[in-house]
C-alpha cells in the first residue's frame, strides 16, 4: 500500500510499504478514507520531538471503514463506518478505569522512553513517534487499529466523512481544553492558536456556558474563522499588546479562564522571540513556551490555564511567581478521546457543531509533502491539508 | 495464611542486626580496608603538607579517619548506616521489582501459580511444564547477547516450588546441580483503595563460574534488573489489557525492518 513517511526534519515522502495484519486479538484493519494533518505533526516535522526514526508512517486523526478484525473483536464488523481517536487506551488499567485515557498504563508498546523521559510510561498514540508507541500513523490506505474496541467510534448516519473526521482528535481535544478550564456561567474564555484545535476549543467554550470568547493568532484568515464560524472576537498579536488589550476588554480584570492550544513552538514578538529560538535552536530548552508564559500573565487571578497544545520537555523562563502568587489553577494533558468522541458525535449529528469547514485542502498521499509545507507555511488559507487514500 | 508484612526487606540486603561493638567489632570488609588505608595513607600526607591551609587540614582529618577505618575495619559511618560489608557474602544477582495490577488478587496468584503461564510474559522463557503439584520442567531461550534478541541456544532445569501460601506467596527453587542455579520468590498484597494487586518478585541467579562469573554478574545485574521489570510489566498487560501491545510486524518504510 501507499503510505506517508517521516524522513528527516521538514521531510515527507509516499512509500510503498507492506499492508498491515492483525497482530494482537484486539486488533482490526480500517481503511482510510480520510486522514488530517495535525499542529501537533509539525512537532514531528520540525525534529522537536525526539525519537522519530526514518520511514515511520505518521498522521494520527483519520476515519475509515473496518475491513478486518481481530478473534476479540465483537462490537464491530466488515464494513462498519467509523472514526477513530488518536490515543490508544487498553481500558482495564487504573486509568482507563477513571476515564484518563491518555494515561493508560499498557497501551504504549515502547514504555521505556517515556518511562525515562517522564517518570512513568504514557499512551500510546498513533503515528506519533517511538516515544509514544511507535504505532504506524493513519497517512496509508490502511492502518491497523489496537484496541480496536476502545479506538473506533460508529459514525451515525447521516453524518458525512467529512464531519466525522474531526471527532477523531481536533474536536475531542478542544473540548477536553474546554472542559479542563472549568469554564462558570458568562465566564470570559481566551483561546491562544485558532487552528483546528483552538476552534474547536471556542466552540465547546460556548457549549459550556461560557459568556464571551476571545481569539488570539497572527493569521488573519484563521481569526476571520474564529469570528465567523466560533463567533469569537478576535486579537492578533502582531498587531496589539495581547496583555493590554484583555486587560481593557475585561475592564480591568483579566479573563477567566485562560487556554494555550499553540504548545512547544508559539510563535512571539520582540525579544523573547529571540531568546527562545536562540535556546531552542541551540537545544538548551525544548520548547518555546511565550503563549503559556502569556496566559499566565494574562489570566486573572484566581484564574485557570488549561493547556492542550503539546509540549515535549523542558521550558525556560516560567512565570512560577505569578501563577502562584495569583492562585491559578492549571489543568493539561493528552486529549481523553474516549471519554468525549461519544458525546461529540452526537453533537455533530445534531448540527449544534459542524467541524468539517477545518477541512480546506484535500489530497491524495502522494501530496504529503506539498499537504504538510502549506500546512506549516499557511499558505492558500490552509487550516487543514487531509489525505484521501481511496480518492 | 500468613501475615502479610507492609515492608518488605530483599532477603539480600546485608544489613547487620544491630550488633554491639564488643561482640563483633568488626564491619568494613578487606577490600574496603585495603582501600582504606591506601587511600587514607595519601591523603593524610597530602594534607601534612599543605598543613597550613583549611583544604589541608580538612584532608588530613579525612586521611585519618580513612586510616582508622581500614587499621581497625570498624567504620561508624557503616555502624551508623547499619551497613557490614565484612559479613556479606556473594550470593549471585538477585533483583527485586513490583507493579500494580488491577485485578483481584486471587485472579492475579492463580494465573502466576499456573506455571505454564510464565512465557506468556517472560520474554526469555521458552517453556514451563508442570511433571507434578510442585516441580516443574522450565526451558529457557539464551539469547546471543544482552541486547539481541535471537536465540542462541537453549538451556533447561528442573524446579521445585518450596513454599507456597495460596493468594500470598510462592518461592521456587531450581533442583540441585541444575545447569542454571536460580530460584524466586513472588509475593501478592492488596494495593490500597481498591487499585488492584501488588505484585513483588525477586528473582535470582547464581552464575556458575566462579570469580569470574560473579564480576560478569554484577557488570550485568543492571540489564537483568531491567529484564524482570519488562517481564513483570508484560504480566500486567497480560492481565489487564488481555493482551501485550506490540508493534513488531506492522509496515514502516524502512525496508528490511518488521516495525
Amino acid at each position: 500500500m501507499k503510505a506517508i513517511c517521516w524522513e528527516g526534519i521538514n521531510k515527507v515522502s509516499t512509500e510503498r510499504v507492506p499492508d498491515p495484519t492483525i497482530l494482537n486479538p484486539r486488533d482490526a484493519i480500517v481503511r482510510v478514507l480520510l486522514s488530517s494533518v495535525c499542529g501537533s505533526d509539525l512537532h514531528l516535522l520540525g525534529g522537536y520531538i525526539p525519537a522519530m526514526r526514518s520511514g515511520d508512517i505518521i498522521g494520527h486523526e483519520f476515519m475509515g471503514e473496518i475491513v478486518e478484525v481481530g478473534p476479540e473483536v465483537k462490537k464491530f464488523k466488515k464494513g462498519d463506518r467509523v472514526v477513530v481517536c488518536s490515543v490508544l487506551a487498553c481500558g482495564g488499567c487504573e486509568y482507563c478505569q477513571r476515564e484518563e485515557y491518555s494515561l493508560c498504563d499498557n497501551s504504549n508498546a515502547e514504555p521505556e522512553w517515556t518511562e525515562k523521559a517522564y517518570g512513568y510510561p504514557v499512551a500510546g498514540i498513533f503515528g506519533y513517534s517511538h516515544a509514544l508507541g511507535g504505532y504506524a500513523g493513519s497517512h496509508a490506505e490502511y492502518t491497523r487499529i489496537p484496541f480496536a474496541e476502545n479506538t473506533c467510534f460508529k459514525v451515525p448516519d447521516g453524518v458525512s466523512n467529512e464531519s466525522a473526521l474531526f471527532t477523531s482528535d481536533a474536536f475531542p481535544t478542544g473540548y477536553m481544553a474546554a472542559d479542563f478550564a472549568g469554564i462558570e456561567p458568562g465566564d470570559t474564555v481566551v483561546v491562544w492558536g485558532a487552528g483546528g484545535v483552538g476552534l474547536m476549543a471556542m466552540h465547546s467554550a460556548w457549549l459550556l456556558g461560557a459568556g464571551r470568547v476571545i481569539a488570539i493568532d497572527q493569521y488573519p484568515y484563521r481569526l476571520e474563522q474564529a469570528r465567523s464560524r466560533a463567533n469569537a472576537e478576535v486579537l492578533n498579536f502582531r498587531e496589539v499588546d495581547v496583555l493590554q488589550a484583555l486587560k481593557e476588554m475585561t475592564g480591568g480584570r483579566g479573563p477567566d479562564r485562560c487556554i494555550d492550544c499553540v504548545g512547544m513552538e508559539a510563535n512571539s514578538t520582540g525579544i523573547e522571540r529571540i531568546y527562545d529560538y536562540a535556546k531552542q535552536y541551540a537545544r538548551l530548552q525544548n520548547d518555546r513556551p511565550a503563549v503559556l508564559r502569556q496566559a499566565i500573565m494574562a489570566c486573572r487571578k484566581g484564574g485557570t490555564v488549561s493547556i492542550i497544545g503539546v509540549y515535549g520537555g523542558f521550558i525556560d523562563k516560567f512565570p512560577m511567581g505569578a501563577a502562584m502568587n495569583k492562585g491559578l489553577t492549571f489543568r493539561m494533558g493528552q486529549q481523553f478521546g474516549q471519554r468525549y468522541i461519544p458525546k461529540l458525535l452526537d453533537i455533530v449529528a445534531k448540527g449544534e457543531v459542524d467541524p468539517a469547514y477545518l477541512l480546506t485542502h484535500k489530497l491524495s498521499l502522494d501530496m504529503g509533502q506539498e499537504g504538510y509545507m502549506m500546512f506549516k507555511e499557511k499558505t492558500n488559507n490552509n487550516m487543514r491539508s487531509v489525505f484521501a487514500p481511496a480518492g | 495464611m500468613a501475615n502479610t508484612s507492609k515492608t518488605f526487606t530483599p532477603p539480600s540486603s546485608k544489613r547487620s542486626e544491630n550488633q554491639e561493638p564488643t561482640e563483633n567489632f568488626t564491619n568494613v570488609g578487606t577490600p574496603g580496608r585495603i582501600f582504606s588505608l591506601l587511600g587514607g595513607t595519601a591523603l593524610a600526607y597530602y594534607g601534612w603538607k599543605k598543613k597550613d591551609s583549611s583544604l589541608g587540614k580538612s584532608l588530613t582529618t579525612a586521611g585519618a579517619y580513612l586510616l582508622l577505618r581500614g587499621v581497625s575495619g570498624f567504620c561508624p559511618v557503616n555502624k551508623a548506616l547499619q551497613i557490614d560489608t565484612a559479613h556479606a557474602d556473594f550470593e549471585g544477582f538477585e533483583v527485586t521489582s513490583s507493579v500494580t495490577i488491577l485485578k483481584p488478587r486471587n485472579e492475579v496468584y492463580q494465573f502466576w501459580r499456573q506455571l505454564e503461564n510464565l512465557p506468556k510474559f517472560m520474554e526469555y522463557l521458552k517453556s514451563v511444564k508442570q511433571i507434578d503439584d510442585k516441580r516443574s520442567h522450565w526451558v529457557a531461550k539464551v539469547p546471543k547477547n544482552i541486547i539481541s534478541k535471537e536465540t542462541l541456544s537453549t538451556v533447561a532445569w528442573d524446579a521445585k516450588i518450596e513454599q507456597e501460601e495460596e493468594n500470598n506467596r510462592i518461592v521456587w527453587r531450581s533442583e540441585p546441580n541444575s545447569e542454571v542455579e536460580n530460584s524466586g520468590e513472588v509475593r501478592f498484597t492488596d494495593a490500597p483503595a481498591n487499585r488492584g494487586t501488588v505484585v513483588q518478585a525477586t528473582i535470582s541467579y547464581h552464575p556458575p563460574f566462579g570469580v569470574a562469573g560473579e564480576l560478569a554478574a554484577k557488570l550485568l545485574n543492571p540489564a537483568f534488573k531491567e529484564l524482570v521489570k519488562q517481564d513483570l510489566r508484560r504480566f500486567k498487560r497480560l492481565l489487564e489489557a488481555g493482551e501485550i501491545p506490540t508493534i513488531i510486524g506492522q509496515p514502516s518504510g524502512r525496508k528490511d525492518e518488521n516495525y
